[in-house]
């Protein structure tokens, strides 16, 4: 594949693009088992929201 | 299940977990479809290979003010129906519809220079997409910075209304000024101005962003109903170590 003159502008506009998806990605991953880590802690410790308070009773 | 039973953050929790893997599954699969078909589309016979670009500005084009869109609707859910997973919905919208409008101007600069010979001009498309990313900016702050979640959130929603003036404007102004930015080439009357051979790839790589967009949304949905179960939990806490 012959990307011309300007392949720099287009492999620069995939890179760019490509970073900031996987960072979307790496976020959202992370974000998600570090709420689940501290929920399941909080939970350990014996802490339960109210509305499962109520379910219980 | 009724649609009405998906206001309910856990019932709403169920179905994304089941419904993610998939949805990521089929992004992905659309995005390999969809690269394979740029990379194997003709140079264009005036931009020659720099067309590829467009493969990427014009989904995120889209998906920037689309992603407005539905934070829009979210904050008539916030202003008028007080409804928490309509706030959930707008503030897990923002990073991803900022981070759409952020690869729209970078890409869009990188196809301007080589095609217009400038990377930037203050023309009126590409300015009124930077208001957009400075919006984006602003109501993340509203969300990320106010001590009180509730209050940032009902400023964010006005924000959000407020800004949703600046997507029309986006859309016409390449008919309403004179603008270096192109006018429309697919949604214009008469149809469509591009050639099938680079319009499918196109078409393609647009359905594959907007489900990387609903993907991350829902992902990001379901981050935000966990973080505030966090948040109550923790204030519970306070509460019996203090009593």
């Amino acid at each position: 594949m012959n990307l011309g003159p300007h392949a720099d502008f287009i492999v620069a506009a995939y890179a760019v693009t490509i970073f900031v998806v996987a960072g979307l990605v790496a976020w959202v991953v992370l974000d998600y088992s570090a709420q689940r880590r501290i929920l399941g802690d909080l939970e350990e410790r014996g802490v339960t929201r109210r509305s499962h308070r109520k379910d219980e009773q | 299940m009724a649609i009405i039973d998906l206001a309910n953050p856990t019932r709403f929790l169920t179905l994304v977990n089941r419904v993610l893997p998939w949805l990521a599954a089929l992004t992905i699969a659309l995005f390999a479809v969809g690269l394979v078909r740029a990379m194997q589309a003709p140079d264009d016979y005036q931009q020659g290979a720099t067309v590829k670009i467009m493969f990427l500005h014009v989904p995120a084009a889209w998906l920037s003010m689309m992603c407005w869109g539905v934070m829009s609707v979210a904050a008539l859910g916030t202003l008028v129906w007080r409804h928490p997973l309509a706030d959930v919905a707008g503030k897990a919208a923002a990073p991803v519809g900022a981070a759409f409008t952020f690869i729209c101007l970078i890409t869009g600069s990188l196809w301007g220079r080589p095609t217009w010979g400038t990377y930037w001009v203050w023309d009126a498309r590409l300015t009124s997409v930077l208001v957009l990313f400075l919006l984006y900016l602003g109501v993340l702050a509203l969300y990320w910075t106010a001590e009180d979640p509730g209050r940032g959130s009902r400023a964010a929603a006005v924000l959000t209304l407020v800004g949703a003036v600046n997507i029309p404007i986006i859309k016409f102004s390449v008919d309403w000024w004179n603008t270096l930015h192109q006018p429309a080439s697919i949604m214009r009357m008469g149809g469509n101005a591009i050639d099938p051979s680079i319009l499918w790839p196109l078409l393609i790589m647009a359905v594959a962003f907007t489900l990387l967009f609903f993907t991350l949304h829902l992902a990001a949905m379901r981050n935000e109903i966990l973080r505030r179960r966090v948040r109550s939990m923790r204030i519970i806490q306070a509460q019996e170590a203090r009593a």
